[in-house]
Formats: structure tokens, sequence, C-alpha cells
């Protein structure tokens, strides 16, 4: 008797937390999506809530100080980390990403504050909604720049 | 010459640390009382070892000597000294070699602390910290070099611990430099506090695998390290709170916790050291959850390393990966080899870590606590979910999903207003048996007070449900807490014939861990204000003026006045600040200047917020863009962040709170004898 009554209120917690989680995640879920694979999906990813990542192009930056309005492209980078280590890490994948006038590439637009790590060759995670314009529509911006612990051999060693 | 040196005494730490280790086992095998004190003078000797490695690593970094790899990567010519000495943890290999530091600091303390009653815990204590100094010191050996050099090899620089052929040491001429915003008072000491509670964490675990191995199963284990735990917990928590509030000052977003998954990786040890600390309480009193408590701390141990790993290692960067890192797969390898072992171990004991007695109520304040432990383990599930859910998802959909801060948010609300629940209703039960009955004469005051609180606050305030609900739940813990340092006190003036104020701090005196534990709870109840604050109340707004233009938020009115920017060469940073004019309802309040740091040699800008800070509210004002010779001024981005405050009080509260009941008791005496009582007390079995 003593333990079903314990036994039945760990269950019920135990429901209740399945269940937390397992609504939270259907409510909030949101697919992760590289730029190849936004222009793959087309139109079928229109008012979607999407996460997109790719590198900032530095030259299509542009800012709008009265609005707030930040409009940039981003080129496409594989999500694989395993490629991107096998093609010599996080920033030389995004220099050549940016640099490759082939790769696919998503206008971007936000509003809000310029935020400082905005650079090109900067690694944009944006999650919100591709509109059907094709432009990709961010509510929220999150740059990363490649971590400056990795393995950094200085610039000068190409001079020597 | 001082690179070599300095990887030299590593490896000579690390040799120490595996002969401390196996000596030790040595000595318990052989019954070898001279072994074992070997080991623990090799133990010992580890921290000046480990000590002379890292002042030649500091050295390094504070000479520019920039043909050091990691002294390349984490510091520049502009940066001041201190920066240049913080920098040792600021990058991945320096700070595995400040954990080993930081590691053998505590174990050589711990080591010299008198052993006459727990002689036989000796021998696994070493070696449980010996295990994970040698990972630690290995790692730092082997793969994560903080003395590695540049080499010339052909008209290539190369990388390198010693010198290849026909090599000679290339230099650059400056350094990469900190990144500007991890310039920050906050971000310098956030890491320091993390590690020092990471750190801390091995000592409690030690123990726990020393009374596991020993079959000592009974509560010694937790009595020793119970101040350990909680200074621990201290150090993880502050690491926390600073890291937030670095995020709220830095970060120009107006927000102070993104659930970003580094961030959960040093949220998820706090939330099982939390649980822990509560649980061993029930332990102590009524040897019940032993099995648990080991569970618990194991755990805590595991989520500790892997913490660590996360939030250094970089590995998160790139958001949906775990393993781009070369060290990855030997700190994944080392958290399972030990978590397995552990958990081998506790099974092993299972039969010895019975509980004393049966738990029988289940409004009894053990079983409270036990619910405290199930919300806290709820919220480590939700934390781990998000974590690996796109792991989870892309294995079995092919496509990635992620979960973002809608997920944290709203699976974990309902989570923390459960705890915030019990944090009032807990303290007032009794161990052994409660009824609702008697917890409601208890609690019916309080609730009746927080309803007219929360009335108030309905009719003058707010009209959220959420927030009501919160506000209610903060009031009752308020009053309920409150209430127990009323009733405690009075009830001492009564017998001792002492003013009110005296009762009051001989009580909490006498009593450190129960009224710091309640201190802590009032600082929660608090800081939950703020957060409440800041998710449901912030506002916001923005614009473009010009000079003598205002803007309206929540009655305060934001003038424009002018804009001045300045190179400060020295420092290699051009500053762009701009002065606003602040009033509230038309009377004018002072001035605040926004600004933007532009770093030259990182380049890239830094915003600071010009801040108000009162009790109500911060007015939090960014400078976004300007046009020097144009008459549209300035663009600012203004946040108005309601009782924002309440969260950094609620914080220091919280350190006063853990450091009171953390605080060593001055009559040993005294305590001593307090605990035969408390032990006699278990014994008859007596509600408390």
């Amino acid at each position: 008797m003593k333990i079903n009554k314990f036994f039945l209120g760990g269950a019920f917690i135990l429901a209740a937390v399945v269940y937390l989680i397992a609504s939270s995640t259907q409510a909030s879920a949101e697919y992760f999506l590289t730029v190849d694979e936004l222009k793959e999906e087309g139109a079928s990813a229109v008012g979607k809530s999407l996460r997109l990542s790719g590198a900032v192009v530095g030259d299509t930056i542009q800012y709008d100080p009265s609005t707030l309005t930040l409009t940039f492209e981003i080129a496409h980078v594989s999500g694989d980390n395993k490629e991107i280590e096998a093609q010599g890490g996080l920033a030389e994948v995004l220099y050549q990403a940016v640099n490759d006038p082939t790769r696919q590439r998503v206008q971007v637009v936000y509003v809000g504050p310029k935020p400082d790590l905005l650079r090109s060759e900067a690694q944009a995670i944006m999650t919100g909604k591709l509109g059907e314009d094709g432009i990709f529509y961010a509510e929220e911006l999150l740059l990363k720049c490649p971590t400056r612990y990795e393995e950094a051999v200085p610039e000068q060693a190409s001079n020597n | 010459m001082f690179a070599e040196f300095g990887y030299g005494v590593l490896l000579v730490s690390l040799i120490v640390a595996i002969y401390s280790g196996i000596s030790a086992v040595y000595g318990a095998k052989n019954k070898s009382a001279a072994m074992v004190e070997s080991a623990r003078r090799a133990m010992l000797l580890t921290f000046p070892l480990i000590s002379i490695a890292a002042a030649t690593l500091i050295y390094l970094l504070v000479n520019n000597h920039y043909e050091v790899a990691f002294v390349y990567e984490v510091t520049s010519r502009s940066m001041p000294t201190y920066l240049k000495v913080t920098a040792w943890w600021g990058g991945q290999a320096g700070s595995l070699v400040f954990w080993s530091w930081l590691l053998a600091v505590f174990t050589s303390a711990v080591t010299l602390r008198k052993w006459d009653r727990d002689i036989e815990f000796l021998p696994w204590v070493i070696l449980v910290s010996a295990v994970t100094l040698t990972f630690f010191l290995g790692m730092s050996v082997f793969f994560e070099n903080p003395f590695t050099r540049f080499w010339l090899v052909g008209g290539n620089v190369e990388p390198s611990m010693f010198a290849p052929a026909n090599a000679t040491v290339f230099t650059p001429q400056d350094g990469q430099g900190l990144n500007p915003l991890l310039r920050h008072p906050g971000m310098v000491i956030h890491p320091p506090m993390l590690y020092l509670g990471f750190v801390s964490y091995v000592i409690p675990y030690a123990f726990a695998m020393a009374a596991l191995i020993t079959g000592r199963t009974d509560d010694r284990w937790i009595r020793i390290t119970r101040r350990w735990s909680l200074w621990a917990w201290l150090f993880l928590s502050f690491g926390l709170v600073l890291g937030g509030r670095w995020a709220y000052d830095v970060l120009g977003w107006g927000g102070y916790w993104g659930w970003d998954p580094v961030e959960i990786a040093a949220f998820m040890p706090w939330l099982t050291g939390t649980a822990f600390l509560h649980s061993v309480m029930i332990q102590e009193k009524r040897g019940l959850l032993k099995q648990w408590n080991m569970i618990l701390v194991i755990l805590t141990y595991a989520l500790v390393i892997f913490g660590t790993f996360l939030t250094r290692s970089g590995v998160l960067s790139s958001v949906h990966a775990f393993a781009n890192s070369p060290i990855g797969p030997f700190f994944m390898g080392f958290v399972s080899l030990t978590f397995i072992t552990s958990i081998a171990l506790v099974i092993w004991r299972w039969p010895q870590l019975q509980a004393e007695t049966e738990m029988k109520s289940m409004l009894s304040r053990e079983a409270l606590f036990l619910l405290n432990n199930l919300l806290f383990m709820s919220i480590l599930v939700v934390c781990f979910w998000g974590v690996i859910f796109p792991l989870i998802s892309e294995l079995f959909t092919g496509s990635k999903v992620t979960v973002g801060p809608p997920f944290y948010e709203r699976a974990t609300a309902p989570l923390f207003s459960s705890l915030l629940f019990l944090m009032a209703i807990a303290p007032l039960s009794a161990w052994g048996h409660s009824t609702l009955e008697t917890l409601g004469k208890a609690i019916w005051k309080s609730a009746a007070a927080a309803l007219v609180v929360t009335v108030v606050l309905y009719i003058t305030y707010t009209q959220n449900i959420g927030a009501l609900v919160g506000f209610f739940l903060v009031a009752l813990v308020l009053f309920a807490t409150l209430n127990e340092f009323w009733r405690g006190a009075r009830a001492r003036q009564k017998t001792q014939d002492e003013n009110f104020f005296t009762s009051l701090t001989r009580l909490m005196g006498r009593n450190r861990r129960r009224y710091g534990g309640y201190i802590i709870h009032i600082s929660m109840a608090l800081m939950a204000i703020g957060i409440l604050g800041i998710e449901i109340f912030q506002k916001e707004t923005q614009g473009t003026l010009a000079a003598g233009e205002q803007l309206d938020i929540s009655g305060y009115t934001i003038q424009y006045r002018e804009l001045a920017s300045w190179n400060d060469q020295g420092a290699g940073v051009n500053y762009t600040r701009a002065i606003v004019d602040v009033y509230e309802n038309g009377v004018y309040l002072g001035q605040l200047n926004p600004r933007i740091d532009y770093y030259f040699d990182s380049q890239q800008n830094m915003t600071i917020p010009g801040q108000r800070s009162t009790l109500r509210d911060d007015l939090y004002i960014l400078l976004v863009d300007w046009q020097p010779v144009s008459t549209i001024g300035a663009t600012f981005k203004i946040y108005v962040n309601p009782l924002v405050n309440w969260l950094w009080i609620g914080s220091l509260l919280f350190l006063a709170g853990v450091i009171f009941a953390a605080w060593p008791d001055q009559d040993p005496a005294e305590e001593s004898a307090r605990r035969t009582v408390a032990r006699d007390n278990r014994q008859t079995s007596a509600a408390d």
C-alpha cells in the first residue's frame, strides 16, 4: 500500500515530465538547414520555423540605421562536422564558402542592432522564416567567429 | 628554453601523479602504511610541480613570447599585464593546466587533513584524485600542450614541441589577442569560478568512491565532504551568475541567459549538485536514500568532466556536433570509463546501501526532499534532452531538428514553479510524518499574505496570469521563510530571556546550515522576481534621433544631445560615445553614455550600453549606429527591463547565504556535541 502510494506519485511525475518534454519539443522544434538544403526544400519551406546556417558574405552587408534593418547574404557551408574537419577546419571552410562564387547563397533580413560579431566569414546561425520572396527573415541572429583557440598558424608564414 | 622547462615539469608532474595512484593502491592492498604515506607525499608534490609549470606559462604569457603557440593565440602586445596573466585560462591548452593545478591544490589540502578516524579512506581518495589528475595532465602533455612552439621549416611554419630537423624558432611580431568581448572583469573571473566549482566536486566524489571501495558506507563520507560540496556549489553558482552578468553587460541584447548548449553544460552539474545538497540531509537525518546519493555524486562528477570539455573545447561552436577536437574522444572515453566503474561499485555495494528506515508519509520532510530531487532531475533531463535532441533527430529521421530557448522555457517553467512551491512548504513539514492538517496550519498565514500581495499586484501592476502565479509563489516563499526566522527567534527569546535580535543571531549562528539554507531560499525568490520581470515585462523601442530629438518608453524620455569619437592609440581602441539625457515623467534624471568601442587589432566592435539601474527597472540604452556629418544623428535601441536588479541582488544574497552556511563553526566541541545529539535523535527516530 505504502509502496503503491509512492510509486503512483513517481509515475505521475514521470508522466508529467514526459508530457512537458514531448509537447515543448513539438511546439518549438526547428529544422536545422544549410543553404543547399533550404534551396532544395524550395517553396515547401516557406512559413515554417527554421534554423539556417551559413557563411556571411562581407561585401553584401548593408545596414539602414533609420529602420535598423540589416541585410546580407550567406553562402552555403556544409552542416557535417566531419566534412568541415576534412576541409581544414571551420575558419578555412568559411573562407572558401565566401570566396567561391558558385556556392548557393540566400539573402537574409534582420531587424535590430547590428551585432558586433557581424563580419565577413563569420558563421551565421539564424532562426526565422523563409518568405515567399525567397528572403530569409531572421528573428534571431547568432554569430560565431571560428574559435581562436584552434591550432592557428601565424599568417606571416605564407610571406616567408 | 622556458618552454622546454615548463613542458619537462609537466611531464614530471604526470609521472608523479601516476606513481601516487599506483602506490596508493599497492599500499592499500598490502596494508602498507609506508606505501600509502609515499602516495600521499607524491600527491602533495604535484602541487609545487604544477605551480612551477603554471608559473613558467604565465612568464611566457606576460613577456610576449609569441613563438609559443598558446601565447600567440591568447595574448597580444596591446593587452594589459593582468589580462595576459588571466589569459592562462583564456584558451583550451592553458585552462587544462589550470584545471590540473586547482585539482592539485584541493587534493593537497585534503590530504593534509587529520586522517586518524578515516585512514582507510586515504589511499582511495588519493587514487581517485590521482586518476583524474593523470587524465588532465596527460591531455596537456600529449594533446593540448601549452608549450608548443612555432618552427620555420623550409619556408613553412609548423607548431611543434621539439625542434624538427633543420628548423629555427619562428617568432611572430604580435599575438592574436583576446577577443574584446571577453575583456570584461566578469569574464575574467567567470571561468576560474566555474572551474573552482567543477574541481571541488572531485573531492566529494573521491570520498564517495573511497566509501564504496572500503565498504564503510555510513554517512561518514558525507560528513567529511559536506563543506567541500557547499563550497563547490558556491563557486559553481557564482560562476554561472557572473556569466549571466557578463552577458547582460556585454552582449547588448538585455538578456542574461540564452540556453546555449555551453551554458547548459555548466548548468547541469549545478542541478545535480543542488539535488545532492538536499538529499544528503535525508541520509544524515534519516538514513535514507544512500544509493541515490551515491548516484548523484557520480553523476555530478561525470557532468563536471563533461562540462569542462564542452565549455572550453569549442566543440559546440559548430552548433550540432560533439567531436571536432582531438581530445573529444578521450574526454568521452574518460567520462564513460569512470562512470561505468563508479556505477559498478554502487551495484556491488547495493545491499550495504539499504535505507535504515522506511519512508512513510507523503508529506514528511524526507518525502518532500525526495520530490525536490525528482524535480531537479527532471530539469536535468529537459536540459540533456535539449542538448542531444539534434543528434537523436538526425539519427532517427535523417534531418537535424533543434530546440531553442522556447523549448527550455516552456518545459522548465512548471518545474521551477513547483520547486518554488516546495521551497515554501518543505521547511515547514516535519521529519517522519506530516499531514495536510499540520502543514496547512503552518502555511495558511503565509498563503493568505501572499494572496493579498497577488491581488494588490493584479490591481496595480499586471493582469498577466503567468506573472501573477509567479509572484504568488515568490511571495509565499518569502513569507513562509521569514516566518521561520520569526518563529525560531521568538521561541528562543521566550526561553532564553534575550532580546529579539540576540535571539535571532544566536539561533542562526547555532544552526548555520539551516538558516544559511533559508537565506538561500529567500535569495532564490528574489532572483525569481528579476527573472519574471525581464522575461515577461521587458519593453523595447528604437529610433534614429537628431540632436535634441526625443524618444519615449515606459514613462522615460530619452533626449539625444551629442556624440564624440576619438582614438586611444595606446590601447588600440576607437571610442564613440553618445550623450543622452534621461527624463522620467518630465523630471530630469541624469545623463547616460552608451558607447561603441572599436578594437583595431581584432577589427571588432564592442557595444557598451548606457545603464540606469533602479529596484523598479533598468533603463538600458544601446548606441547602434551614428552618422557624424548628417542631420540625422544617431540610432539607439532602448530596453526597459523591469525588476531585473532583483536578480543581481538575489545573487549577492545567495552568496552570503552559502558562505554563512559553509563558514566553519567557531567551537568544534559544541559542533561535535551537536552531532552526537543528532545521532541519538536518529536512533530514537524522533521527529525533528
